[in-house]
């Protein structure tokens, strides 16, 4: 009972600070909103028994990927992002209209989905690092290696973006 | 599991709406970039929530695999993102319309 408590007050912490992250103008402040949020998800994976994805998020989203971002946005000098004319206002107010839709939407199909969900498993066995490992090494060794040519990609890629001139 | 999938899904789903509301609100690029990471993550948490649901371990290898994208997406990205600045002295996309015309 008290995890469903930790998981309830952990979301509305992650749902808080993703809207922070929207509204701030100031991108700085908004990096550091982003990692709060990906210390929350952290913990939601730690509550759904995921616990090697919880340490990889730690560390790839909270700790690589946000300190990219955040030595790019000092290395541009960004200030506070002006206010808006106003037909983007409209653009604005359109915009909204059209998540709270797709809000909706996606609500509405799983209302209406398959309805009886089954009971879930109490006992999960597949959370820990042993397994996840072996279903990357056997089923989805093919996806692993192509993940890898993928991260080379990038790798020459960005090499090549960071030239003098392009 | 400690709450029911929906609870997990509708989560996922606001982060996901709201990281779609920021691409459409922001005008700057980074803060752009920040709110797609924002929505991989709400996709992450839903095959996290998907993968203790059915007690199988391929969500999470999905997830695995999502994170190793995001990886090299943000980095070519904001490689893309300080050439751009270095050419045109600015991030905000109404100011980028080189395909414009």
């Amino acid at each position: 009972m008290s995890l469903a408590l930790l998981f309830y007050l952990t979301a509305s912490i992650a749902v808080g600070s993703a809207i922070f992250v929207v509204l701030n103008r100031n991108a700085v402040y908004s990096a550091i909103l982003l990692v709060l949020c990906f210390f929350a998800l952290a913990v939601l994976y730690l509550l759904l028994e995921a616990y090697f994805l919880a340490v990889l998020e730690v560390f790839i989203y909270a700790g690589a990927i946000m300190v990219l971002f955040l030595f790019v946005i000092m290395l541009l000098n960004l200030g506070r992002e002006d206010a808006l004319p106003r037909f983007i206002q409209l653009q604005r107010a359109l915009s909204l209209l059209m998540v709270v839709l797709f809000f909706f939407g996606i609500f509405l199909i799983m209302l209406n989905g398959p309805g009886v969900l089954h009971q879930p498993v109490e006992k999960f066995s597949a959370g820990g690092i042993y397994s996840l490992g072996e279903a990357l090494f056997t089923k989805y060794l093919f996806p692993f290696e192509v993940a890898s040519l993928l991260l080379l990609v990038a790798l020459i890629g960005t090499v090549y973006l960071a030239k003098k001139k392009i | 599991m400690v709450v029911p999938l929906e609870h997990v899904i509708v989560l996922s789903m606001i982060l996901f709406s709201i990281g779609v509301l920021g691409v459409l609100f922001r005008r700057n690029a980074i803060t752009i970039f920040m709110s797609i990471e924002l929505m991989l993550n709400a996709v992450n948490l839903a095959l996290v929530g998907f993968s203790r649901y059915y007690n199988s371990v391929d969500g999470q290898v999905f997830v695995f695999l999502v994170m190793t994208l995001a990886a090299a997406e943000v980095a070519v990205g904001l490689a893309i993102i300080i050439a751009l600045y270095r050419n045109r002295q600015t991030v905000n996309i109404d100011e980028i319309n080189l395909m414009k015309n």
